[in-house]
C-alpha cells in the first residue's frame, strides 16, 4: 500500500469543525508545513489538541479555531506564545485547560477505546470548575476514594513529524523524545505524518533502527515527503530555530504584524518558505537546544 | 563543607537555601525549574545527596548534575532515558520532588502559573497553563521559589486559578488527607517559609541577613504563623560557592535577581 501523499491531499482531506491533535511538545518536532498549508486553507472552526507551540498561536492568529484543549501553550525559551495569549485575552476561543497527565490519559483513553481512564490527578483545583465536562467518579472497590475520570480525547486527525518513513507508515523518531506521539496516531481516527526523509522499507532492517519505530503502519493514514517540514520546531538532526521564533513573536507586538509573517511566511508556499528561511541546508545546521 | 562565606550574593544564598530542601528525600527525582532551583538541585546532588536524580533538562536521567548553559566540551552522563512518557510514570509513582516558581500562592499552599485577571473565559493576562502542577501536587513532593516576594505573590484569598492542591479543606477530595499532600518549602529573595504552623499554617522559617520579620510579613497577603525568634537563613560556604561556580560557569546566576543583590543587606 502507497501512503505518500501532498500536504494538499493531507488538508484536502480535513473538514471545518474537526478535533485535530498536533504530535510534539511546545517548539519541538511540530508538523509546521501542514500548519502552514492550514493556514493557507478556508478550514475554520477547528478544536486543536495539544501540547502547544506555535503550532497553536499560528491557528488561533488565523482564526481557524473555535476551542483549543491544553496544558500549556509555550515556545519554552519564549515561556509565553504570543498569539495564544493574545486569543485568551480576548476571549476568541473556548478551552479544555487540563493538566499534562490528564491529557496523556485522555489520548490512551482514546487509544484504549474506553470512555475515561481514572486518576487523582486534577482534584482539589480549578481544572474541575472550569471544566464541568469532566467528571470525578468513586472508586468501587475498597478505599472508595474519589477519582477524576479523565475523558477519552478521540481525535478525528492527528498530524504528527517523524525524522523518516516509508511509503507504507513506518515511522521513525530517533530525537531524545517521541514526546506523546504514539498516543496521538493511536487517539485519531486517521493519522498524517510529514518526514524529513522517505527511506525504502529495508532502512528499517535492523535491531537498532526497528527499535526507533513506535506504533504499527496500520496507524498511519498518510505520508508526506517534507524535508525540514518540522521547521522552526526541532527534530533529531536540527534545533528549533531561536532566531526565527524571536522575529514571529516579534510580530504580535506590532500592527498588522501577523498579516506580514502571513504574507512573508505562509502565503508564498513551502519551497519559498523554506528558501525565505536560509535553505534546507542551513536548517540542518540549526544546533540542538542546550538548557 | 563549614567555612562560612563573608561575601555572597542573594542568589548564591538562595542556592543554597534550595539545596536543603532535598536533602533528606534519599533517591527521589528532583526537578528544579528556573536557574535558581536548578543550581539548588544540582548543589544538593553534589554535597548532602548524592542518591537524588536528576535529568538533563530534556530526555535523559544524569549520573551528576549537568552545568547550566553552554556545555562547552563537557558530554552530560546519561544513564537512563526519561522521555515525558516517563516523567509522567516517575510523578506518579511519587519518587519526586519539585521546585517551581509559581505567579500565585495563596495561604494554602495551592499555586498558579495559568492565567491571572480577568474572567476564567477572558484572563486579564494569560501565561502558560496548570502544565504538570495538578499531577505534581497530588502525587509528590514540591517546593516552591519566589525571586520577588510581595503581596501580589502570595495572595489575599485564594489563587485566581488554582492550578495544585494544597491544604485547603474545603477542596480535600472524598478519600483522602490533608497528610496526604506534601508541600515542603518556599524559598523567596526575603525568605524561607514551610507549612509548619497549626494546621499547615505558612510558618517563617529563617529570614535572610538583613531582612527583618515585619518587612516579610508587610509583603505576604496572609498571616504568617512566628515561632518565637526566627533564625537568619544561614549563609553559603566556602565550598559551596566553589561548587556553584563549576556548576554555573557563565554566572547565569547573577541575571536571575533584579540586580544582583548581595547576600547580606546592607
Amino acid at each position: 500500500m502507497n501512503k505518500v501523499m501532498s500536504l494538499a491531499g493531507v488538508v484536502g482531506q480535513l473538514r471545518d469543525g474537526m478535533t485535530i491533535g498536533i504530535g510534539g511538545w511546545g517548539p519541538r518536532r511540530k508538523p509546521m508545513a501542514l500548519i502552514r498549508e492550514i493556514l493557507r486553507s478556508d478550514l475554520k472552526d477547528l478544536t486543536i489538541v495539544a501540547y502547544g507551540g506555535a503550532d497553536v498561536g499560528m491557528l488561533c492568529a488565523a482564526g481557524k479555531v473555535k476551542k483549543v484543549v491544553f496544558a500549556f501553550v509555550s515556545l519554552d525559551f519564549i515561556p509565553l506564545e504570543p498569539y495564544f495569549r493574545v486569543a485568551r485575552q480576548t476571549g476568541a476561543i473556548e478551552t479544555m485547560e487540563v493538566d499534562e497527565g490528564m491529557f496523556l490519559l485522555g489520548l490512551k483513553a482514546a487509544a484504549m477505546r474506553v470512555p475515561f481512564l481514572p486518576t487523582p490527578v486534577g482534584l482539589g483545583t480549578d481544572v474541575l470548575k472550569v471544566n464541568p465536562s469532566i467528571k470525578t467518579i468513586r472508586s468501587p472497590y475498597a478505599d472508595g476514594r474519589e477519582l477524576v475520570a479523565m475523558p477519552a480525547l478521540d481525535l478525528d486527525v492527528a498530524l504528527l513529524h517523524v525524522d523518516r518513513a516509508d511509503s507504507r507508515g513506518v515511522c521513525q523518531i530517533k530525537g531524545p523524545d517521541l514526546y506523546m506521539d504514539d498516543l496521538f496516531a493511536r487517539a485519531a481516527d486517521k493519522t498524517f505524518v510529514t518526514c524529513d526523509e522517505l527511506v525504502e522499507t529495508s532502512a528499517f532492517h535492523s535491531e537498532e533502527e526497528a527499535r526507533y519505530v513506535y506504533w504499527e503502519r496500520s496507524e498511519t493514514t498518510g505520508v508526506v515527503p517534507m524535508a525540514g517540514g518540522a521547521h522552526p520546531t526541532s527534530t533529531a538532526t536540527y534545533g528549533f530555530d531561536v532566531k526565527h521564533f524571536g522575529a514571529y513573536a516579534a510580530t504580535a507586538k506590532e500592527e498588522g504584524g501577523w498579516q506580514s509573517y502571513v504574507d512573508q511566511y505562509v502565503t508564498p508556499g513551502e519551497d519559498a518558505y523554506l528558501a525565505a528561511v536560509g535553505g534546507l541546508e542551513a536548517v540542518r545546521k540549526l544546533p540542538k537546544p542546550v538548557f | 563543607m563549614s567555612t562560612p562565606a563573608t561575601e555572597f550574593t542573594l542568589a548564591e544564598l538562595m542556592i543554597c537555601a534550595a539545596a536543603n530542601v532535598w536533602k533528606d528525600d534519599g533517591e527521589v527525582l528532583a526537578t528544579g525549574i528556573g536557574v535558581i532551583p536548578r543550581l539548588g538541585a544540582s548543589l544538593c546532588m553534589s554535597t548532602v545527596n548524592p542518591d537524588l536524580m536528576m535529568t538533563d533538562s530534556e530526555a535523559y536521567m544524569v549520573s551528576e548534575p549537568v552545568p547550566v548553559g553552554p556545555r562547552g566540551d563537557y558530554q552530560p552522563k546519561f544513564e537512563t532515558w526519561m522521555g515525558f512518557s516517563r516523567i509522567f510514570d516517575n510523578v506518579w509513582g511519587g519518587k519526586r520532588h519539585a521546585m517551581i516558581g509559581p505567579t500565585q500562592i495563596d495561604r494554602f499552599g495551592q499555586a498558579n502559573i495559568s492565567c491571572i485577571g480577568g474572567t476564567y473565559d477572558k484572563p486579564k493576562v494569560q501565561m502558560l497553563g496548570v502544565r504538570g502542577l495538578p499531577g505534581n501536587s497530588i502525587s509528590h513532593a514540591n517546593s516552591f521559589f519566589v525571586p520577588d516576594h510581595n503581596a501580589k505573590v502570595f495572595v489575599d484569598g485564594e489563587c485566581d486559578m488554582v492550578g495544585s492542591i494544597g491544604y485547603n479543606p474545603e477542596r480535600l477530595p472524598h478519600g483522602y488527607s490533608l497528610d496526604d499532600i506534601d508541600i515542603r518549602f518556599i524559598i523567596t529573595n526575603l525568605c524561607v517559609m514551610d507549612f509548619g504552623g497549626p494546621k499547615h499554617q505558612v510558618r517563617l522559617v529563617s529570614v535572610h541577613p538583613g531582612v527583618t520579620v515585619d518587612e516579610v510579613k508587610a509583603n505576604t497577603g496572609f498571616p504568617l504563623h512566628i515561632d518565637g525568634d526566627v533564625p537568619v537563613t544561614a549563609a553559603p560556604t566556602v565550598e559551596q560557592l566553589a561548587l556553584i561556580a563549576r556548576l554555573d560557569p557563565h554566572n547565569l546566576r547573577a541575571k536571575q535577581l533584579r540586580d544582583n543583590p548581595p547576600g547580606i543587606r546592607k
